[in-house]
């Protein structure tokens, strides 16, 4: 914590808490958001990723901790004081008014002069492509639709830090993939700050420059999303991001001789066969019965029972012709190349 | 950086600044939000309670036909003399019978609007139903003693349909009869019945609306047959909504002090005993722990209505 | 047939139906009994309808004074509980804490307990503090039982309003006072309109408490229970006993039609 303060982080936590009674929603967080940057808080619902959110906009004071929007202190500081804006979960558009009025409001409540706030609107609007829709209600918008409005309405105001909770959460898949890709556009060419919430791990590493991953109000591992997914640090990141087998540290001194846990991929563990050389020490071998197989169009997941451990592998039904798939019951030799697991914090649980 | 945070809201405008203030004392919001209601219903409403609970604890000259404070129990204990016990007998029994006639009149009508009614039959009924709830209630009254007259349609109605030596021998069974309809104990509870009967069928309309009829058709599905189903799944479910209008039924019917007057028998109930005990009679101390009874005997009520669930039905 | 059935779902038993049409006939046989009587009047052997009574009625100034009056307290009682009643919910709504059931349970407990109590608690008070009865009693007898009406409106539609609209509101830059006039105003405002017709018409009715506040002061229900004691004036009586059924009838109705469908009107923006 440096007296003077770093123009380059645009959001900083300083071991933050947030209590309800007994509950601890964010458990002594910590993080520096760049100026710029497109930063996720990724995890499971009530991980605390959403209030942190929160407590950014200033829906929410922290319990103990300090929080720096642009170096200066945010506590005390009401959301309306704040130069950051929140795109809603479920948009929050005002009923009552028109679209234009939506988008329009936040200057008018700035005390700007009426046209030139409705001539932002409208620019706004069009930056969306909704430019002939202001005279409608939100209620007769699609979801698509009232989600760009709330964008429009949050950027109108030009933040210098953009919140998105859970923006694309109520939209169909296709229509969330085609969002995804605007934001990423809207991002790159506004160039501020972006904090992203979602629960979505493929959205969180499709989108940005650095994720957070929370898990039970702490953050687990802050990284590139590359990094995340190639060097997860703990098991819980290992696991959420992308699928991944854990292996308790019990078996992995079965296997390696060792007692730290590690991580490897479905994709990384082959099928073992004969050809397969026992000298190779960098090889990890182990043999399970077939539980479970399921179609996935190009691929098939196959669940192995190893031990006491389920193991998930992914087989190419390009390659494999119906006939060579494994059968559920059917006893398998498995393997997988020790450069691809990825060793794990020890942790208690 | 704190100071100049207090420096930058020293500048501005008055409505910003106490707005601020709200929001980082949340509580002090809550407190100005409260704090006339609360001075209201906790200072008027409530002084106004205790101060006549209170009185019920003065002492009346009967001889001097004046109040002096010494604190004594005997109004208390006069409750529980014939006459007076008589009148509380009374109106308990008029009020729990109000209470049955209410719900198994009111019950067929709200089952029928929910379960049965179209959108529109639905807001007919419930108009139809909220119209006579609201109608003033001296106006009702009044239209009841016009109905139950000598003159009036009822006893037209009767004489044409040559009923009238039935009617005859209805006002001779002793609790329920007297001289005429709009003298007896039957005519009051008629009344009675009339005036409260939408403040039964409301809750239970409420009730019935909130059980999904997925409920109903899962229990046919499991093989209940219609009457089954109604006795053991939809009857526990509404009967909290039941329960909840027999609160109105029940606490309207005891302290009601103006039907009394006007329709049937001479008798005294509670509500007219309190009423001439404090008007005619200046007995304030008497009137006060008259008031005690219905107040007990509706929170008994309550307490026992609340483990129903009824609460929630409200 | 007056209404369709509802689509897939067996008619009603015919004896339901009968007891519930039955059960609505008794509810308003009274009510029709004051229609047909303030229309008609009767010469000895024979009678017709005539609209002579509304007339006589006008021009009686006892009867205006006593329906300007029952007006006025009627819309003083409404306002006194729109203030608290708001304040009320605003506190209410969102928040727990220690003792609000014991709030409710108060702004309830006017129109709970019976109102010969509350009639009498007012009465006894205002005797001990020395305060003569008269309008201004009567204002706040009424709205003490009017504002749970108020509330219960109010904190309905508090409740069915998404908080992240105060939110998104106060994010864009409008402090509390901006997002309670632009915002949670507009919300409100059926509810509130709603609490009020009904809060209007309790209070233009009300009898067993106002005898009690009201001193010398003659309300219009008042007025009419004097003239049950004066049966040769019956004619008077029957006319302002319609009207009086239709002044209020008219806010009951128009309350209805406000807070219908009014999830419409504050959730649409999911």
């Amino acid at each position: 914590m440096t007296a003077i303060p770093d123009v380059f982080t645009a959001v900083e936590f300083s071991i933050v808490s947030k209590h309800y009674g007994d509950v601890r929603a964010v458990d002594n967080v910590s993080i520096a958001v760049a100026e710029g940057e497109f930063f996720s808080m990724l995890g499971p619902s009530g991980s605390g990723k959403t209030t942190c959110l929160r407590l950014i906009a200033g829906f929410e004071q922290p319990s103990i901790g300090s929080i720096k929007i642009f170096g200066k202190e945010a506590a005390g500081t009401p959301p309306y004081e704040r130069e950051v804006n929140t795109v809603f979960q479920d948009y929050a558009l005002f009923p009552h008014m028109n679209v234009l009025d939506n988008v329009a409001y936040g200057l008018r409540v700035k005390g700007i002069a009426k046209p030139e706030c409705y001539k932002r609107a409208e620019q706004a609007l069009e930056q969306v492509a909704l430019a002939e829709y202001g005279k409608r209600k939100p209620g007769e918008l699609s979801g698509g639709q009232r989600q760009r409005v709330a964008l429009a309405r949050a950027l109108v105001n030009k933040p210098r830090v953009l919140l998105l909770d859970e923006p694309l959460g109520a939209l169909d898949l296709k229509l969330r993939e085609q969002m995804q890709l605007e934001l990423k556009t809207l991002h790159k060419k506004l160039g501020i700050t972006f904090i992203y919430v979602t629960h979505d791990q493929s959205e969180a590493l499709s989108m940005s420059d650095r994720v957070a991953v929370f898990n039970r109000g702490k953050i687990e591992q802050v990284d590139t999303p590359r990094n995340l997914y190639m060097h997860p640090k703990t098991s819980f990141v290992a696991d959420f991001v992308g699928t991944s087998n854990v292996i308790n540290s019990a078996m992995a001194q079965q296997l390696t001789g060792q007692n730290q846990p590690f991580s490897i991929r479905p994709e990384h563990i082959k099928l073992g066969t004969n050809e397969f050389n026992d000298k190779q020490n960098d090889i990890i071998k182990v043999a399970g019965e077939v539980v479970d197989i399921q179609y996935h169009g190009a691929t098939s997941k196959v669940e192995v029972s190893v031990g006491n451990q389920m193991l998930f592998m992914v087989l190419s039904n390009t390659e494999l012709s119906e006939a060579e798939l494994p059968k559920i019951s059917q006893r398998l030799n498995l393997c997988w190349s020790k450069s691809r697991m990825v060793m794990l914090e020890n942790q208690a649980s | 950086m704190q100071s100049s945070i207090i420096n930058a809201d020293t500048s501005k405008p008055f409505g910003r600044k106490f707005s601020n203030t709200l929001y980082r004392k949340n509580n002090l919001f809550l407190f100005l939000l409260l704090t006339p209601p609360l001075l209201w219903f906790g200072v008027v409403y409530l002084g106004s309670l205790f101060a006549l609970l209170w009185q019920s604890f003065y002492t009346f000259d009967s001889f001097s036909m004046a109040v002096s404070n010494d604190l004594t129990l005997e109004n208390y204990r006069s409750l529980f003399d014939a006459t007076n016990f008589d009148i509380i007998l009374r109106t308990l029994t008029m009020a729990v019978a109000v209470t049955l006639a209410t719900a198994l009149i009111g019950f067929p009508i709200a089952y029928y609007m929910t379960r049965y009614g179209s959108r529109a039959e639905k807001g007919f009924f419930y108009i139809a139903v909220m119209l006579p709830m609201w109608a003033s209630y001296i106006v009702k009254t009044y239209a009841w003693t016009v109905i139950l007259s000598q003159q009036g349609i009822l006893y037209w109605c009767i004489n044409h349909l040559g009923l009238s030596g039935a009617l005859n021998h209805v006002l001779q069974i002793p609790a329920i009869g007297g001289n005429t309809l709009a003298t007896s104990n039957l005519g009051r509870f008629i009344v009675f019945t009339y005036i409260w009967l939408p403040f039964m069928i409301l809750p239970i309309q409420a009730a019935l609306e909130r059980v999904p009829t997925n409920l109903l058709q899962a229990s046919a599905d499991l093989g209940a047959k219609p009457a089954q189903t109604f006795r053991r799944v939809l009857l526990p479910l509404v009967f909290p909504g039941v329960v909840a209008g027999s609160i109105f039924t029940f606490s309207l019917t005891l302290g009601d002090y103006i039907i009394p007057q006007l329709i049937g028998p001479s008798g005294l109930y509670i509500g007219t005993m309190v009423y001439t005990m404090q008007g005619s009679v200046g007995n304030m101390p008497l009137a006060a722990a008259f008031t005690v009874v219905p107040i007990t005997l509706i929170f008994i009520y309550l307490s026992l209505a609340k483990r129903t669930g009824a609460f929630d039905a409200l | 047939m007056l209404f369709k059935t509802k689509k897939n779902q067996p008619s009603a038993p015919i004896w339901l139906k009968t007891l519930a049409y039955g059960g609505l006939v008794f509810l308003h046989v009274p009510i029709a009994v004051i229609v047909i009587n303030a229309f008609l009047v009767s010469d000895g052997s024979h009678t017709h309808f005539t609209l002579h009574w509304f007339h006589a009625a006008f021009a009686r100034e006892d009867v205006m004074s006593a329906i300007a009056l029952s007006l006025k307290v009627a819309a003083f009682a409404t306002s006194l509980a729109i203030i608290m009643g708001t304040m009320t919910a605003a506190a209410l709504y969102r928040r727990n804490f220690f003792g609000k059931e014991a709030i409710t349970t108060m702004l309830i407990l006017p129109i709970a307990l019976p109102g010969i109590i509350t009639g009498i608690a007012l009465l006894s008070a205002m005797n001990i503090l020395d305060i003569t009865p008269g309008f201004l009693t009567i204002v706040v007898s009424h709205a003490t039982f009017c504002v749970v009406m108020i509330y219960n409106n109010v904190v309905a539609r508090f409740r069915r309003m998404p908080h992240n609209l105060i939110e998104a509101s106060m994010d864009l830059g409008a402090d509390g006072f901006t997002t309670f006039r632009f915002i949670i105003l507009p919300q409100l405002a059926t509810a509130l309109l709603a609490g009020a017709l009904l809060a209007f018409a309790l209070s233009f009715d009300e009898l067993i408490v106002t005898i009690f506040t009201a001193g010398h002061e003659v309300t219009l229900p008042i007025w009419l229970l004097n003239q049950l004691s004066r049966p040769r004036d019956s004619a008077i009586t029957n006319v302002v006993a319609m009207m009086v059924m239709l002044v209020t009838a008219i806010p009951i109705i128009a309350a209805y039609y406000l807070t219908r469908g009014t999830e419409s009107i504050a959730g649409s923006s999911r």
